[in-house]
């Protein structure tokens, strides 16, 4: 058998067209380009890929079986496992996931596993009837708190095995991050929807405009018969810097930059949502939520697009494929690079006043390596300057929301505000589970829907033994 | 979808409806606030409680139409449903250890400040309320407050009711005479705000002022509504949604949020003109 060492390209937008739209940048593999792939794999006694995927899908079986043209029965294989396909095979970092195992990529490019679980998960949607699922209820309810990724794993997984899930969404759409964070570009709304409506024709109901520590509480939702409640409220609390200038107008936190953009369309023409368009645009951090915003800020005109990361290349947190994509899409990186003020217009004689002008920077250089190993970065004195840039975008992270700790008696949280929970996934207070954001602080989507998975069979467990 | 039960014009440009919302209107307690759409497309936009009646499971809301969404709302008539209303939202008005209160209104803030005041009234404080207007036309909830009140004083701009002036003139008369209440709350526009607390300063008087900042999902997700506070010399940054709406007056940087609330001015207008226009073809 002869190895092929390049992994099968994917067809995608080209960079100089698609800084002008909001549609997907990665189109995917057609049946072709899927065949090549999944023959790839070496289907090696060990299969690594399995423990590096946070949700175990059997990933070789599922290549096994795109390679035999049943691709309908790999969609079965791999929603044993996953409540939403489409979805990770987009915004999974595979990299450090399941291909960063691949024994093929030990020697050559590891098999592109997140392709293909879009490229199965797209066929069946395509394919899909539509037709509402029966299924047999137990008398057990549970009641989950959002909507984003942990609550939907959580809620497929629960309903699979017979309990009747209510989720309760602060906001007017379901999907939290996945439909305010993440930029259309990257995980088209449509497809978010029909995985969300997947679960509601299997039976979850799912409740909008409802704020669990305000209109409701945990307890109540206690009062109200539900015998568990899973809390997947996200990682809420934008971080800021704490340097002068950051109420400038002009200066957005990453979080509302995105939500103005994706949950509230303003990037519609017509849009009711305002936001700031064109001029320059700096984002500050290196995550995959800088990567969105900036080159969101991209496809609303901006003339140029900085990213300013305090460490160096080797460092940045985001996606691979992402990183890649916004240096073709133009977006130029400042690093070794740290704010320390954002400087405004201060004539009010200016139509600009309280506006931003520029963003004052000092140079960084790699020190000592910290406890963690990393090489902390420590600023060149006197190596401040300016970039003039109209708009500031904090992508620094963001703190677990206070509404649920502060409004439920005997929940008890870590230093950071993080729920605590013991290997149930079980908070302090009984019958209270909770996972993802709201208990590890900003990850990724995927690990937040291990949470949600994994808390299910603590649930089980639990209602089971009650 | 959320039914409107009742809508009543309190003056030209003044709005009251009564909202079905059951679970809020149990919950709400003065000084929180609800956010809604008006429809699919729309903006999300926060309101204070007006009040609510829990029995009938009705929220009360008051607005002023001063763009494309206030205007879209007030086109929605009794027997209508608007999109989305959430709530409620915010941290309730402190009320524990305050006998004696002043609270002042300004303009459609009067709405907000009402339920304080009935608050207030409820609990045996005594109750001054001093409530402005540019003008005769534009009052409302004369008698409301007057049946929650001590003592009502109603000032408007321009004299053509009342008495004639802003509402820092009769607070500064009183805390002259050393008629010092526990503690004075100030709802209405930012400029009054401002110059309520500037006006209580010399005399120690705690206030207590209600921001209303732009906001979008209202539940500290989007750091929108952030404001500066200054705590003994250190700035903080506080979010109105979760940490407010009700602030201390004296750690408020009121002209950073008047900066703010401004960012989308020119936006807005167009906005404005284009709902104008669409209404305008419509009738």
């Amino acid at each position: 058998m002869t190895v092929i060492e390049k992994r099968t390209p994917m067809i995608i937008q080209d960079a100089d067209e698609r800084i002008h739209n909001f549609s997907e940048v990665a189109l995917g593999y057609d049946e072709e380009s899927a065949l090549k792939e999944a023959h790839r794999c070496l289907h090696c006694v060990n299969h690594p890929c399995i423990s590096g995927c946070p949700v175990n899908i059997r990933i070789p079986d599922f290549i096994e079986k795109i390679k035999n043209g049943e691709f309908e029965e790999a969609y079965k294989i791999i929603s044993e496992s996953s409540s939403l396909p489409a979805i990770c095979g987009r915004v999974c970092p595979q990299e450090k996931q399941c291909e960063a195992n691949c024994t093929l990529g030990i020697r050559y490019e590891p098999v592109a596993i997140g392709r293909l679980e879009r490229f199965v998960a797209d066929l069946h949607n395509r394919n899909d009837s539509n037709n509402t699922i029966k299924r047999e209820f137990n008398d057990h309810s549970v009641a989950i708190v959002g909507s984003g990724p942990s609550g939907l794993a959580c809620a497929g997984d629960l309903i699979r095995k017979g309990y009747k899930v209510t989720i309760f969404e602060a906001l007017h759409t379901p999907g939290g991050v996945l439909v305010y964070g993440i930029p259309e570009f990257r995980l088209p709304k449509e497809i978010v929807k029909k995985e969300i409506d997947n679960l509601q024709r299997m039976g979850v109901e799912i409740r909008t405009d409802i704020v669990i520590g305000k209109t409701l509480t945990i307890d109540e939702l206690c009062e109200m018969g539900f015998e568990a409640v899973f809390v997947g409220s996200g990682a809420g609390l934008p971080r800021f810097m704490n340097i002068p200038g950051e109420s400038l107008k002009g200066v957005y936190s990453a979080n509302e930059f995105l939500t103005r953009t994706n949950l509230m369309k303003a990037y519609k023409e017509d849009s009711d949502t305002p936001i700031m368009k064109g001029g320059v645009v700096t984002v500050v951090g290196g995550g995959n939520v800088a990567m969105d915003a900036a080159r969101t800020a991209l496809r609303l005109n901006a003339e140029k697009v900085y990213i300013v990361y305090r460490r160096s290349e080797n460092e940045l947190p985001a996606r691979k494929e992402e990183i890649e994509h916004a240096k073709e899409e133009g977006v130029e990186f400042k690093l070794l690079n740290n704010p320390v003020e954002i400087i405004g217009c201060s004539d009010t004689e200016d139509p600009g006043y309280g506006f931003v002008k520029g963003i004052k920077c000092v140079k960084m250089e790699l020190g000592e390596a910290d406890e963690s190993g990393r090489r902390s970065p420590v600023e060149i004195p006197g190596s401040e300057y300016i970039i003039d840039t109209d708009t500031v975008i904090m992508a620094i992270g963001n703190t677990p929301n206070p509404l649920i700790r502060n409004s439920t008696e005997g929940l008890e949280t870590n230093k950071m505000g993080g729920l605590i929970i013991n290997e149930d996934g079980m908070t302090s207070k009984e019958g209270v589970f909770a996972g993802g954001d709201a208990v590890t602080g900003a990850a990724t989507v995927i690990s937040a829907m291990g949470a949600g998975k994994k808390a299910v069979e603590g649930i089980d467990k639990y209602l089971r033994n009650r | 979808m959320y039914l409107i039960e009742d809508k009543k014009r309190l003056n030209p440009t003044v709005t009251q409806m009564d909202i079905v919302a059951p679970l809020i209107a149990k919950k709400a307690r003065p000084g929180q606030f609800i956010i809604l759409r008006v429809d699919e497309e729309g903006e999300r936009i926060p309101l204070t409680i007006a009040g609510c009646d829990p029995l009938k499971g009705t929220v009360k809301i008051i607005f002023q139409i001063v763009g494309s969404t206030t205007l879209k709302l007030d086109k929605k008539e009794k027997g209508e449903y608007i999109e989305d209303f959430v709530g409620p939202l915010g941290v309730a008005t402190e009320t524990n250890n305050i006998k004696k209160v002043c609270i002042i209104g300004g303009g459609v803030g009067c709405a907000i400040a009402l339920p304080i005041a009935e608050e207030f009234h409820r609990l045996n404080a005594e109750v001054t309320t001093i409530i402005g207007f540019r003008n005769k036309d534009l009052v409302i909830l004369e008698d409301e407050f007057r049946n929650c009140s001590d003592r009502m004083i109603l000032m408007t701009d321009d004299g053509s009711y009342g008495e004639k002036g802003n509402v820092t003139v009769p607070l500064k008369e009183m805390l002259e005479k050393g008629e010092m209440p526990d503690r004075i709350f100030a709802i209405g526009p930012l400029v009054m705000m401002k110059f309520t607390t500037l006006t209580a300063k010399p005399f120690n008087v705690p206030v207590t002022v209600s921001m209303n900042p732009i906001m979008i999902d209202g539940t500290g997700m989007c750091g929108c509504c952030r404001l500066t506070l200054d705590q003994d010399g250190k700035k903080i940054i506080k979010f109105a949604c979760i940490d407010g709406p009700d602030f201390n007056g004296y750690e408020v940087d009121f002209d950073e949020v008047m900066s703010r609330n401004r960012m989308y001015d020119e936006f807005e207008r167009h906005a404005y003109e284009k709902t104008c226009n669409l209404f305008k073809q419509e009738v």
